[in-house]
């Protein structure tokens, strides 16, 4: 392990030809600062920030795989007759788009692997970044300086939704075409641009010819490009504040304890690519995925059972399946159907504004302006911790709903009752999961300052010559004691304003702002439990002997604050 | 997709060939089994041992004379295909009351179940069971089969045949294990929540389109294993369970590998 301060060797005279090459880069472009700054980066070694590493060798085998897809793909929907080998298509009239899909799978050596690669690279690549994503969050990542980060990450996110959704369409399979067509159905939700929007997006009515080439363009151009760019800008982010790491003995807001990224962490890293790629093309190569010959070529008419998004779009899914159908109002000839505009608008509206703001509420109800380089172990965050889970519990529910159908047939339940549970449960269950959360946080933190204060248990007791019984402790060592005791814990903040102005007795129009942010603060830290201080420790220490064990366990050692 | 299937696993061809001719001689004895029933070709002697063992099996339910009661419908018309699919598919006599008849494993062998559907076939006319040829699935076209279906079935039965929900807990079930005369069956009576499909609706040659259709879906995908062939839920399932799983322990192990 090495930190930040460890000096570099001098630099040697170039002897071997590469050396030399290097050197004659060097002298041209003096990229030698930029490599040697890099190389001497240190990086903090833990699974979870692989995490992002996961999300970005998944970018990058699509990338490859999506090349080789544009050689072949057809962004047209002009109509042509099949006559390839799949026998349950053959004679039928398909699109351009569709007829070289199948071209691809069957009649382009590779062809099927690599788009099955490409699929399940996808489904991945979201998958790895939402679990990033969460590493980040509960950790507390994004607290100052890195907030402008997690806003390039929020949009990253949303390019990987919207990057997954246009190629999801591509195919022009009966599955995608229904895709399509729920869009163009909230499109045309929205209150009066709704109908013109819809016209402008596919270029006249739905279907239009338009759809395909344009999304094509999307999905190969300009949604990877923004992604790579925004990937750059996210990983420099990255190496100019530096990684955060988990809190630990030695390790301070002002320090970075790691490996350089040269050669160690290199080496790992290049090593995981292939793990990443190498898992990708199994699945790709054992595992069907997205048979858009099952689904036949899309007709606006048939919908078939089974019919769902991949599945970073589930909750979309099912925030439209729980919604009743009733919700829909006629004004004035003017037809407002809330039915679709609630579900596929305004609660995805809401939880992706939760995402993208909330480090900028914390910051603001924390009133913490200094950097935050360790990062939060969960459960020293109580409120925070509980409102994640919150959040992953309301996503989860929605994404069942999108799956009630098969939910329903494979436990052998009514759709009609799980759609009705999961209605309430929608309101219900993430109450239930931030309480829940919330207490399990708060029970780990006393937990802990039991341990600091008491040491571990033994199991060897003791008895004095007076006949006393005790259980012997054994205190923690530096580095347990360093990860207990090493965090704030923020107390609500103070009301800033008075209701009054204290000299004219007028009301104070900044106060019932002010009022609201405190009352936000105060749920966030109500309940809290403070680290263990010096002070506390040397206390238990001193009559930790024989007799006190009980007293030890009464309430006002307890760091616990408030109600 | 038979070309398809030999072409691309070579060494398999010799198993997916016999696969294949087991399937179709099962199909063919399925069908020629119970289509000695036909309505021309039963005699006097199997009405009158279908009407006993009606008596003693069904007529609880159904009443004396299968006319039916107020919770149990009357079988006069409904023809020996709905005696046969009923009581082949074992869903026939119904033991549980449940959102639908559930399928069992038949009760009654094929000689007593062309004895049932002889009975009921005799008490007025109805669709009979098919002959071997109309349901064999080597002279249908599965293409118009793959439209047909597509258009008429999937919205219940799922666009390969995999089975659907649909409300209060009754659903389309898997259609993989029925056999051509079964699903034939199945299409011109119209069992419970499935609507009939009669000769209007799709023609006794696009019926055996369908059932071409459906018998090449059992031969599995190209692309490796189907997952259910559940669609993208049960893909999203998997990329969770085994891709992020595994790569999360790889993680974990590079991780750990530090220190
Ligand atoms: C426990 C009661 C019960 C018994 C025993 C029973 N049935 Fe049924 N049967 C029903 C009910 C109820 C239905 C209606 C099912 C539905 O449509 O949901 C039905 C439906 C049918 C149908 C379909 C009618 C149509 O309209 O297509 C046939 C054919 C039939 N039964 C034949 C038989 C035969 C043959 C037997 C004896 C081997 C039998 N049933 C025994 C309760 C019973
Ligand atoms: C409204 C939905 C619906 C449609 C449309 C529909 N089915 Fe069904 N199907 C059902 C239901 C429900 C059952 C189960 C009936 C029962 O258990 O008695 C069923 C049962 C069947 C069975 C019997 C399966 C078995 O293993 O016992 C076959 C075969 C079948 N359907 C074929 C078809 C075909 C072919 C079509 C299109 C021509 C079709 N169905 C259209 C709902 C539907
Ligand atoms: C979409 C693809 C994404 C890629 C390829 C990506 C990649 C990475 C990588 C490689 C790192 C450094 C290693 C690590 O900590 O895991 C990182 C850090 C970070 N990411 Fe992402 N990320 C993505 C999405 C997101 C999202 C959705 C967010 C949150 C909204 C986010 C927020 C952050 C933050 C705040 C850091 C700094 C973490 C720290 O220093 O501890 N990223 N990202």
């Amino acid at each position: 392990m090495t930190t930040t301060e460890a000096t570099a060797p001098a630099p040697a005279v170039p002897t071997t030809p590469a050396g030399r090459a290097a050197d004659y880069l060097d002298q041209r472009t003096g990229i030698g600062v930029a490599v040697k700054a890099f190389a001497r980066k240190v990086f903090p070694d833990h699974w979870s920030f692989l995490l992002g590493e996961i999300a970005l060798y998944s970018f990058v085998v699509l990338i490859i795989t999506g090349i080789f897809l544009t050689m072949f793909f057809v962004p047209s929907m002009g109509l042509t007759t099949y006559d390839g080998p799949v026998t349950t298509l053959q004679g039928q009239t398909v699109s351009e788009a569709f007829n070289s899909t199948l071209r691809l799978s069957f009649e382009v050596r590779g062809g099927l692997l690599m788009r099955q690669i490409h699929h399940w690279a996808a489904l991945i690549f979201v998958a790895s970044a939402v679990t990033h994503m969460m590493r980040v969050f509960f950790t507390g990542a994004f607290r100052k300086p890195r907030e402008l980060n997690w806003m390039v990450g929020f949009t990253l996110l949303i390019l990987s939704l919207l990057a997954g959704f246009s190629g999801y369409s591509l195919p022009d399979d009966v599955l995608s075409g229904n895709g399509l067509r729920i869009t163009d159905g909230v499109v045309k939700s929205i209150p009066i641009i709704g109908s013109y929007l819809s016209y402008f997006i596919f270029g006249g009515e739905f279907p239009g010819h338009d759809i395909i080439p344009r999304l094509f363009t999307v999905h190969v151009l300009l949604i990877p490009g923004l992604i790579l760019a925004l990937v750059g800008l996210h990983l420099l982010f990255v190496v100019l504040h530096k990684h955060t790491q988990y809190p630990g003995g030695g390790r301070t807001d002002k320090n970075v304890v790691g490996f350089p990224l040269f050669p160690v962490y290199v080496a790992k890293a290049g090593g995981f690519f292939f793990v990443v790629f190498g898992l990708l093309a199994l699945m790709g190569g054992t595992m069907a995925i997205n048979n858009v010959w099952n689904y036949g070529p899309y007709d606006p008419s048939p919908v078939s059972a089974g019919a769902q998004p991949d599945w970073y779009m589930l909750f979309l899914e099912g925030s439209l399946r729980l919604m009743p159908g009733q919700a829909e109002v006629v004004i004035g000839g003017f037809t407002l159907s809330l039915n679709v505009l609630i579900p596929a608008v305004v609660i995805p509206g809401l939880l992706f504004t939760f995402l993208a703001l909330y480090p900028f509420v914390e910051a603001a109800i924390t009133k913490d302006k200094s950097p935050r380089n360790v990062l939060d172990r969960p459960r020293n965050v109580p409120t925070r911790t509980g409102l994640g889970v919150a959040f992953l519990t309301a996503f989860i529910i929605l994404a069942l709903a999108g799956s009630n159908d098969l939910i329903a047939t494979h436990f052998r339940l009514s759709i009609n009752s799980i759609t009705w549970v999961l209605r309430f449960a929608l309101f219900i269950a993430p109450v239930i999961a931030f309480w829940c959360t919330k207490r399990i946080c708060l029970g780990l933190q006393r937990k802990d300052r039991e341990l600091v204060l008491h040491g571990h248990e033994h199991g060897r007791i003791v008895r004095t010559e007076t006949g006393e019984y005790f259980e012997v402790h054994k205190p923690l060592t530096e580095q347990e004691r360093w990860l207990r005791v090493n965090y704030t814990a923020h107390a609500p903040l103070e009301l800033s304003e008075a209701a009054y102005d204290a000299t004219t007795g007028e009301k104070n129009p900044r106060y019932r702002k002010a009022k609201r942010w405190s009352a936000l603060s105060r749920f966030f830290f109500q309940d809290r439990i403070e680290p263990v201080t010096p002070a506390e420790l040397e206390a238990a220490q001193h009559h930790a002997h024989p007799a006190p064990e009980l007293a030890a366990r009464q309430p006002e050692t307890d760091g616990r604050v408030g109600s | 997709m038979k070309a398809l299937a030999a072409r691309r696993h070579h060494r398999f061809a010799p198993a997916v060939l016999l696969l294949l001719a087991l399937l179709v001689t099962g199909a063919l004895y399925a069908a020629l089994a119970p289509s000695q029933a036909t309505a021309e070709s039963t005699t006097a002697q199997d009405v009158q041992a279908g009407k006993a063992l009606f008596a003693a099996n069904c007529a609880t339910c159904h009443g004396v004379g299968a006319v039916g009661t107020s919770e149990t419908p009357s079988l006069v018309g409904v023809g020996a295909a709905a005696v046969d699919f009923q009581v082949s598919t074992g869903r026939m006599p119904m033991q549980m009351t449940g959102p639908q008849a559930e399928v069992k494993p038949a009760q009654f062998d094929a000689d007593q179940t062309r004895q049932l559907a002889a009975y009921v076939a005799s008490l007025a006319p109805g669709p009979s069971i098919p002959s071997a040829e109309a349901v064999d699935p080597t002279l249908g076209d599965a293409s118009n089969g793959a439209e047909i279906f597509r258009t008429n079935c999937a919205m219940c039965h799922n666009a390969v045949g995999a089975g659907g929900a649909l409300s209060e807990g009754k659903y389309a079930p898997s259609l993989w294990s029925t056999t051509p005369t079964q699903i034939y069956e199945a299409m011109v009576t119209g069992p419970q929540s499935m609507p009939v499909f009669n000769e209007n609706n799709i023609t006794p040659e696009e019926k055996r389109d369908v059932i071409a259709y459906l018998v090449e879906q059992r031969e599995g995908s190209a692309g490796g294993d189907p997952l259910g062939s559940l669609g993208p839920v049960s893909e999203g399932v998997w990329a969770w369970v085994i891709g992020i799983g595994a790569l999360i322990g790889a993680a974990v192990w590079i991780g750990a590998k530090s220190s």
